[in-house]
């Protein structure tokens, strides 16, 4: 007999075959991923998902009795009140007998469910975006720096000077130069003021000698030099930020339809994995606006419905408030999308610009304009055109227009290529 | 009575309780029961593994195919889902005979999976005369191997759609993939080729020119009749394995094709004694265990509370649920296994008198291991059931049958454990474990090989169970797409010999 311990081999033997599997019903899983898409929160792209397929899609056929058919005869187990002779009424469908007896090979599934690994979820995702090879493309991402302290200058301004590194090089120094102590002097003095009472005449010319000499010495060799002087030094070295606050700023006006905002939604996933990629930790701000803005929850943003008129400058004023409470710019890297339909008011026009050009694009890493309109080619919109003027001034400003979701990903691309 | 003799303590185990515990195993399963097994090898698996074993239908190696990764996905699911438990081992009919254990087994677990497994299952395949004239234990891992590794060059020299079709096509073909007849003992799959390479060599190195000049035989123009008939004493015609037809006739299929029909025809030719044995096999094992353990606890060797851990799994694998359960799925083959063996060992030692009006050649013989044994070795399910089965087995399970007619809305209550019903109930049962009866009777009957090049498969319609239509014309799309021509399968009666459907389908280029 031999005992073989088996665990250390290879596990997952199957994952060929189930890549096979998966080849095979890419067309339903496809479907699931589209309608994950819509389900999903947008910062939750990373997590498995459920697919389920048809039963039929993915059966073997093979040769067998149409159930309920011909005669059969079969032996059940646990009779407790039937006599010979008895008659059961068939159950109305037809299919087994009593109980699902008699087809031991049917198997009854009505569709077949299993999980898409996280891998296999983002693969599929990217591939219905058409998206090549996201990791090759950085972000050029603006750290913030920090002040560190790097060791002793020897010049610098006076509030830096380092008072113990000083003195001690001023130690060192007299010491090394023989620079007399101020209480060798003070002896000295004691010494020549007791000759003195003491009318030595020869002990008091020897001391005044040495004194003098002694004061000579003191006066060259200084107590504190200027080589002496050591200063704190500091060094700035950048500080990536590791955090980031994505906004997501949307029209939400009637004009704005399901689909509309379900473009943007692809668009803002896209970035938010793209950020999480880039930092530790990624906030979402959702702004809807319309002639007001305020601050919601991510279903609200998606799935709401408001009406009126379209004042985008509300969007970036609330913006701009936020971030002044709760994101400052210092410790956050600042992400903002907007979508929109390219409707404003005309009035709101000169304001909307005003607000991007001297407060939102200064603080931003990157702001993306995303035009969804459901036709192809339906003329500039407002907002396309007053932003054009912006586009050349600032390279970190980018806008795009999209009409279906294989296009986001190609838009996508071109917006973070220009940066 | 001490601890001594314990052969193990508490659930946990190592390989060395393993070792111990399989030797107190064989020493009652050799010794005392007098049980013939090839020898062992218990191979320690995770429970990550165990799914990818049931993944390829329960084979330590199979080649790549999309449906055992559909298999596997559904398995995991359930398995996460808590809907189904693992089984605690598989065992595979090969010489030296794999068994996987489970690592999360408990001691008590892993003794009884050696008790049922290593011993039972062995036994039962080296002894059944089905597995020894159907499969050969020796040759099951190689042919594995070669399948697994010709399926891989193959989609690396042909592309894995090429070679999915086929498989496809061959799965959907696999029920009609069996020889029923013994086979002659067939050389080891990987010889095949080796023979074709020589063939070709010795073809090469004898080519002689000159022969290309010989005048033509004047041909024996036949009538179209002679023809005919010549053709089908040719193909031997009729033929009722059509995968191995398709694969020796298909006039379109290259040889790789071939080749890949003839392995899926191995392996449905492997699992063809499994299915005929499925019931006393899986007894054989129960059997062979319950006798194990409890021996093991009469002579101490296991306490008191892996004795009863053990009653707990053994009685819940052989229990039979009521017809009107909810959770009835069928008969338990465990359950009847068991309770059939464990009768003739009572029949045979303490008979009564109806023991001895229905078995007089076994009653009271003394020798219920020899007679089981001897079950065990020339017995099927159906025959096993046919002789064995006691009226008062049937009265224990309350047995009844049911027949269905087609065309009524009733289901009438046939027989139920009475003086009269008995032998009613023992050829039904039996009937029902016959595979012959419960498959399709599908037969090539006709192929043109030089005319129209249409192939005709017929099913002999038997009891007026005519084959489900949407997945019949599935299937043909499939055998049409293998022969390359149109097929025609046309389902006649079997006693009236009229035609009750007829099925065309043309093959898609």
């Amino acid at each position: 007999m031999h005992v073989i311990d088996r665990r250390q081999n290879p596990k997952s033997k199957s994952l060929g075959n189930r890549g096979r599997f998966v080849r095979r019903v890419k067309s339903h899983i496809r479907k699931a991923v589209g309608e994950a898409i819509r389900n999903r929160k947008v910062a939750d792209l990373d997590s498995s998902e459920k697919v389920s397929v048809s039963s039929s899609d993915v059966s073997e056929p093979n040769f067998h009795f149409q159930p309920g058919t011909g005669d059969r005869e079969f032996v059940l187990p646990g009779n407790q009140s039937y006599q010979r002779g008895d008659r059961i009424r068939k159950p109305r469908s037809g299919a087994g007998g009593i109980g699902a007896s008699g087809s031991a090979d049917g198997e009854g599934e009505d569709s077949f469910v299993f999980m898409l690994s996280r891998e296999e979820f983002l693969e599929l995702f990217f591939e219905d975006l058409e998206l090549p090879n996201l990791a090759k493309k950085k972000l050029k991402s603006l750290a913030s720096s920090v002040r560190t302290r790097a060791g002793f200058a020897s010049d610098g301004a006076p509030q830096r000077l380092n008072l113990k590194q000083t003195m001690r090089r001023s130690l060192s120094r007299r010491i090394a130069l023989r620079r007399p102590k101020q209480i060798e002097l003070q002896s000295l003095l004691d010494q020549i003021e007791q000759a003195r009472t003491d009318q030595n005449e020869a002990e008091i010319q020897r001391l005044a000698d040495e004194i003098e000499l002694m004061k000579r010495r003191m006066r060259s060799v200084a107590y504190l030099d200027t080589v002496d002087l050591r200063y704190n030094r500091f060094d700035v070295t950048p500080k990536p930020t590791t955090q980031a606050v994505m906004f997501c700023l949307m029209d939400t006006s009637a004009s704005m339809t399901e689909d509309l905002k379900e473009l943007a939604k692809r668009f803002y996933m896209l970035l938010h994995l793209f950020l999480v990629r880039h930092y530790q930790a990624v906030e979402l701000v959702f702004i809807r606006h319309t002639y007001t803005a305020s601050e919601v929850d991510e279903d609200t943003f998606f799935h709401g419905r408001e009406t009126g008129g379209t004042i985008v400058s509300s969007a970036l004023e609330e913006m701009a408030t936020i971030v002044k409470n709760r994101y400052p710019v210092a410790d956050w890297n600042i992400y903002a999308a907007q979508a929109s339909d390219g409707h404003n008011f005309d009035h709101d026009m000169p304001r909307t610009l005003t607000l991007l050009e001297k407060t939102i694009l200064p603080i931003c890493q990157y702001y993306a304009y995303i035009e969804v309109n459901g036709e192809v080619t339906s003329g500039e919109s407002l907002l396309w055109d007053e932003y054009s003027s912006l586009v050349d001034r600032y390279p970190h400003f980018a806008r795009a227009q999209v009409s279906e979701p294989s296009a986001i990903y190609p838009v996508f691309r071109k917006l973070f290529a220009a940066t | 009575m001490t601890d001594s003799n314990l052969i193990y303590h508490g659930s946990e185990w190592d390989f060395n309780t393993l070792g111990r515990v399989y030797d107190a195993v064989e020493s009652i399963a050799i010794g005392e029961l007098g049980l013939d097994v090839y020898p062992n090898q218990i191979e320690v698996i995770t429970s990550e593994q165990m799914l990818d074993a049931y993944a390829s239908v329960g084979m330590p190696m199979m080649y790549s195919h999309w449906s055992f990764g559909k298999h596997f996905a559904r398995e995991e699911l359930l398995y996460r889902k808590g809907a189904t438990a693992l089984a605690y081992e598989l065992v595979i009919n090969s010489n030296p005979c794999v068994s996987y254990v489970m690592e999360e087994n408990t001691v008590t677990m892993q003794t009884l999976v050696i008790a049922h497994a290593a011993f039972g299952h062995n036994h039962f395949f080296k002894n059944n005369h089905l597995f020894r004239q159907w499969t050969r234990a020796d040759r099951v891992l190689d042919d594995l191997a070669y399948a697994k590794q010709f399926v891989a060059k193959c989609e690396e020299s042909h592309g894995l759609h090429a070679v999915e079709s086929v498989l496809d096509a061959a799965h959907a073909l696999m029920g009609c993939g069996i020889s029923r007849y013994a086979p002659k003992r067939s050389a080891r799959a990987s010889d095949g080729e080796a023979k074709a390479e020589a063939r070709r060599s010795h073809a090469e190195a004898t080519y002689n020119d000159l022969y290309r000049t010989l005048p033509a035989r004047p041909s024996t123009a036949s009538p179209d009749a002679g023809r005919v008939e010549a053709d089908h004493n040719a193909l031997r015609l009729p033929q009722e394995n059509v995968l191995m037809f398709l694969a020796e006739h298909a006039p379109k299929l290259m040889e790789w094709q071939r080749e890949l029909l003839r392995i899926v025809h191995r392996s449905a030719q492997y699992f063809y004694p499994q299915r005929q044995t499925k019931m006393m096999n899986e007894g054989c094992a129960t059997f062979v265990h319950y006798q194990i353990m409890n021996r093991l606890y009469d002579t101490h060797q296991i306490d008191d509370g892996s004795m009863l851990e053990f009653l707990h799994s053994h009685s819940s694998v052989v229990r039979q649920l009521n017809f009107d359960d909810r959770r009835y799925s069928g008969l338990n083959p465990y359950a009847i296994g068991f309770a059939m063996m464990q009768d003739i060992q009572r029949i045979c030692e303490q008979p009564d008198k109806e023991d001895r009006d229905w078995f007089p050649e076994i009653a009271g013989n003394g020798d219920a291991m020899g007679t089981l044994k001897q079950a065990w070795a020339e017995y099927r399910d159906e025959s096993f059931v046919l002789q064995f089965l006691s009226p008062r087995l049937i009265r224990q399970m309350h047995l009844f049958t049911v027949g269905d007619r087609g065309d009524s809305s009733f289901m009438s209550v046939d027989a139920i454990h009475d003086e009269s019903g008995y032998r009613d109930i023992r050829r039904c049962l039996a009937s029902q474990y016959d595979s012959s009866k419960n498959d399709p009777d599908i037969e090539v009957t006709e192929a043109d090989l030089s005319g129209s090049r249409r192939l005709v498969l017929t099913h002999r319609v038997r009891g007026r169970r005519v084959l489900a239509k949407d997945e019949c014309n599935r299937v043909l799309c499939h055998v049409a797409n293998l022969w390359g021509y149109r097929v025609r399968l046309v389902e006649t009666d079997a006693e009236t010999g009229a035609t009750l459907n007829e099925y065309d389908v043309v093959a898609i280029p």
